[in-house]
C-alpha cells in the first residue's frame, strides 16, 4: 500500500505546549502536536533540575526538529552540526570537567551522519551524556527512512516500507554502544505514555548520576512520537511507536554501572 | 633561550605559551609532528591533545572546547582541512575563537584557506609565516586575533616549515590591545537564569523564536569589515626604484625575499613584497607598492591562485604575471624544483626581461 504524502498534518504546527519545567523559558513551540521531542526533553530538563545541576549543565544540540526547542531551554548551550554533537561535548567535557555534559540529538543526527561520532566517544569512554530522540525518521526534511527506521516502516523514502533486501537492515545504536567498554550506563526509553515518561525521567537522572560519578560515557535514547513523519493521525502517534518502533528497538536498561544487564 | 627546534615542535611550544590548553588531531604528513608535539606537550601543561577519529571530530572537538573559553586548537594538511570546511563555515559565524593550522603540502591551498573554502557567506583571519622564527609569533599572535576578535585564525604552514629546524626562543608574547572578557562562553553557569546562553551561528535567541536575519549578518559583515581594515599585514623590501615587484608567501617568499636581495646588490633593479596575512590581503600598502613597478611577478608554489588578489590590489597599474608553477617531489609533496634560489633567479630574471615562464615545475627542471 503506498502512503499519501501530500497532505499536510491535521493541524497547523503550532501549538502551545501544556506542559512546564522550571528550566523551560517558554512553553510556546513550534513543534507539530503530538510530537515526542518537546516531551523527552521535558523530562530531560526536570532530571537535570531534579539533581540540582542546573548550574552546571551544558548541552551540545544537533540538527533536527528538537533544534527549535533550544530557545525555550534555559541552560548553556552549544550548537553543533548536524551529526557532530558528541566531539563538541568531548572538547567541552575535557576543558571543563565537572559540568554535567550531555548532547541532544535526532537518530538521522545520530546514527546516520555522525555514527561514528558516537561510537568513537563512547569507545574513548567520555565522560558525558549522549541523547538520542529517537523516532525512526528525518521529522525536519519531511519523514524519510534514517538508519533506525524498522522493517516495513513507511517513509517517504521507503513507500512500501523498509525492505532489508533493498534498504538494509536498522542499527540498534542502545545495544551497540551498551557493548563497547567505555560506556557506564545505557538505557532506552519512551515517551509514548505517562509510565514511560516516568521511566525515561528516571533514565535520565541515573545516566546524569553515572556521568557525576565520572563512570563513563552514558546512554539515553528515546523512543518519540513522530505522527507527521510517520503520516498518521495525531492520536495514533503513541500507539505506532509501541507497536512498530518499540517490538525492534526494546526499551529498558541495557547496561547499568558498567555491566550488561541480563548478561 | 634560543633552541634548535623542528618548525612542528616550535609552534606547538608556541601555542603553549600563548595559553593553548586543548588540541586535536589526526595524523597526516606534514602535520603529523605538529600532532605529535601537543601530544607530548599538552599532558604536561595540564591540557589535553585527543588523538580524534577523522578531522571533523578534530575541529568539532576543538570548537567545543573552545566555546567553554579556552584557549583551542586543532590542524591539519589541505585534504584534512578540506574535511573541516563545514565547520569553519559555522564556527565563523558562531564566533568560536579557534586557530587552526594547515601545515600543506604546498600552497595550492590558498583558495581553501582565503575565499572561505566552505558554504555560506564568511571569510577567516589567515596568517603565513616565512620561516620557523616567524611562525613562533604568528602562532601567538593567532590566538590573540582569534580572542580579540571572536573569530577563527589560520595558519598556513607547510613542508619545508613543518620539517625545518632553526634556532629559536619561545617566550610568550604580549600585546598592547586588552581581550575582551569571555562571557560569551558556555560554563554551566547560567543554567535556571534565565539568561543561559546558545553558542550558535544563525543568531538564534533564547526566550523568542525564529532568528532576525537581518541585524544578525549586519553585525557579522560590520567585524569582518573591521578586521579587513584593523589586520592587513605585510613585509616589503627595495621598493623604492623596482621595476619588478616580485610577490610571494610563506615559504615561497622566503626564496624570493633572498633572490631580490642578491639581485639588488648587484644593480638590478627588483624589488619584494610578501602577504603576511593573506586574509586580510594587504591590498593597499600592495598597491602602493606596485605604484611604480612596471612588472609585478606573482611566486606562488601553484597554478596561481595568490595572483588573483594580486590583480586585484594592483587594479591595472602594472602586468601581473606568474613566475611560480606547481612544484612537487615523486611523493606529491610540495619540496619540487621551484624550492631552489637558481631556478628562482631564473624566473625572476625572465620576468624582468619580460619573457614568459611555465607554471608546472616537475622534474625535468634540476
Ligand atoms: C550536513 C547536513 N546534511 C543534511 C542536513 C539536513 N537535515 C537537517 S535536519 C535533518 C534530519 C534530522 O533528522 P533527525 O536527526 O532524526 O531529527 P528529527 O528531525 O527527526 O527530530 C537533515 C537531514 C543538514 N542540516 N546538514
Ligand atoms: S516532524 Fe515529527 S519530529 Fe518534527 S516536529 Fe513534527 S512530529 Fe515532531
Ligand atoms: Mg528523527
Amino acid at each position: 500500500m503506498k502512503i499519501d504524502t501530500s497532505s499536510p498534518p491535521e493541524r497547523a504546527a503550532r501549538k502551545t505546549g501544556d506542559f512546564a519545567s522550571a528550566l523551560q523559558l517558554t512553553t510556546d513551540h513550534d513543534l507539530c502536536p503530538g510530537c515526542g521531542e518537546p516531551v523527552a526533553l521535558r523530562a530531560l530538563l526536570d532530571a537535570v533540575e531534579s539533581l540540582g545541576l542546573a548550574q552546571r549543565a551544558i548541552g551540545v544540540v544537533g540538527i533536527g526538529c528538537y533544534t527549535a526547542l533550544t530557545s525555550l531551554i534555559d541552560l548553556d548551550l552549544v550548537q553543533a552540526l548536524h551529526g557532530r554533537a558528541p566531539s563538541v561535548a568531548t572538547g567541552a567535557k575535557r576543558m571543563r570537567p565537572d559540568t554535567l555534559l550531555f548532547t541532544l540529538q535526532g537518530d538521522g543526527d545520530m546514527v546516520n551522519e555522525g555514527l561514528q561520532e558516537v561510537i568513537h566517544t563512547a569507545a574513548r569512554g567520555e565522560n558525558l551524556t549522549c541523547v538520542l530522540l529517537n523516532n525512526g525518521v528525518f521529522g525536519e526534511t519531511g519523514g524519510h527512512m534514517t538508519a533506525t527506521t524498522v522493517l516495513g516502516q513507511r517513509t517517504k523514502n521507503s513507500l512500501e516500507g523498509r525492505d532489508a533486501s533493498y534498504h538494509g537492515h536498522p542499527i540498534l545504536i542502545g545495544d551497540l554502544l551498551a557493548r563497547l567498554g567505555g560506556t557506564g550506563y545505557v538505557a532506552r526509553g519512551s515517551v509514548h505514555d505517562a509510565a514511560g515518561v516516568a521511566r525515561t525521567r528516571r533514565y535520565f537522572e541515573r545516566a546524569f548520576e553515572s556521568q557525576m560519578r565520572g563512570e563513563g560515557f552514558s546512554f539515553v535514547e528515546v523512543l518519540t512520537m513522530c505522527p507527521t513523519g510517520w503520516f498518521v493521525p495525531t492520536r495514533e502517534g503513541p500507539g505506532y511507536l509501541d507497536e512498530v518502533l518499540g517490538s525492534v528497538h526494546v526499551t529498558g536498561e541495557l547496561k547499568v554501572d558498567g555491566r550488561l544487564v541480563g548478561a | 633561550m634560543r633552541a634548535l627546534m623542528e618548525g612542528s615542535e616550535a609552534i606547538a611550544e608556541a601555542a603553549i605559551a600563548a595559553g593553548c590548553r586543548f588540541f586535536a588531531g589526526y595524523p597526516m604528513t606534514p602535520f603529523t609532528e605538529l600532532l605529535e608535539s601537543f601530544a607530548k606537550r599538552l599532558p604536561e601543561e595540564d591540557g589535553a591533545c585527543i588523538n580524534a577519529e577523522s578531522e571533523i571530530e578534530a575541529i568539532g572537538m576543538a570548537w567545543g572546547a573552545a566555546a567553554t573559553g579556552a584557549r583551542a586548537a586543532t590542524g591539519s594538511t589541505g585534504q584534512g582541512l578540506s574535511l573541516m570546511q563545514e565547520s569553519m563555515s559555522e564556527i565563523t559565524r558562531a564566533e568560536i575563537p579557534i586557530v587552526v593550522f594547515n601545515m600543506a603540502r604546498g600552497q595550492g591551498d590558498y583558495f581553501q584557506a582565503t575565499r572561505g573554502g566552505g558554504h555560506g557567506d564568511y571569510r577567516h583571519i589567515v596568517l603565513a609565516p616565512i620561516d620557523v622564527t616567524e611562525a613562533v609569533d604568528l602562532t601567538q599572535l593567532a590566538f590573540h586575533l582569534a580572542d580579540r576578535w571572536r573569530h577563527p585564525v589560520l595558519v598556513y604552514g607547510d613542508y619545508l616549515l613543518a620539517h625545518t629546524a632553526e634556532a629559536v626562543s619561545v617566550s610568550p608574547a604580549t600585546f598592547d590591545e586588552a581581550l575582551p572578557e569571555k562571557d560569551w562562553a558556555v560554563d554551566g553557569s547560567l543554567g535556571g537564569s534565565g539568561r543561559s546562553r546558545n553558542l550558535n551561528p544563525i543568531g538564534m535567541q533564547k526566550g523568542t523564536k525564529g532568528i532576525d536575519p537581518d541585524s544578525f549578518w549586519r553585525r557579522l559583515q560590520e567585524k569582518q569589515d573591521a578586521i579587513e581594515a584593523a589586520e592587513q599585514r605585510f613585509e616589503a623590501e627595495h621598493v623604492d626604484g623596482a621595476e619588478l615587484l616580485v610577490v610571494a608567501f610563506g615559504t615561497m617568499a622566503r626564496f624570493a625575499r633572498y633572490v631580490v636581495r642578491e639581485l639588488r646588490e648587484e644593480g638590478v633593479p627588483v624589488g619584494y613584497f610578501r602577504p603576511v596575512s593573506l586574509w586580510p590581503f594587504p591590498s593597499r600598502a600592495l598597491a602602493e607598492a606596485a605604484s611604480g613597478a612596471r612588472r609585478v611577478a606573482c611566486l606562488e608554489q601553484n597554478a596561481g591562485q595568490m595572483i588573483d588578489d594580486v590583480r586585484l590590489a594592483v587594479l591595472g597599474s602594472a602586468p601581473v604575471v606568474s613566475i611560480g608553477g606547481i612544484s612537487t617531489d615523486a611523493a606529491g609533496f610540495g619540496i619540487g624544483p621551484l624550492l631552489d634560489p637558481a631556478v628562482v633567479r631564473e624566473r625572476i630574471e625572465a620576468a624582468l626581461a619580460g619573457r614568459e615562464v611555465d607554471g608546472v615545475l616537475g622534474g625535468a627542471i634540476a
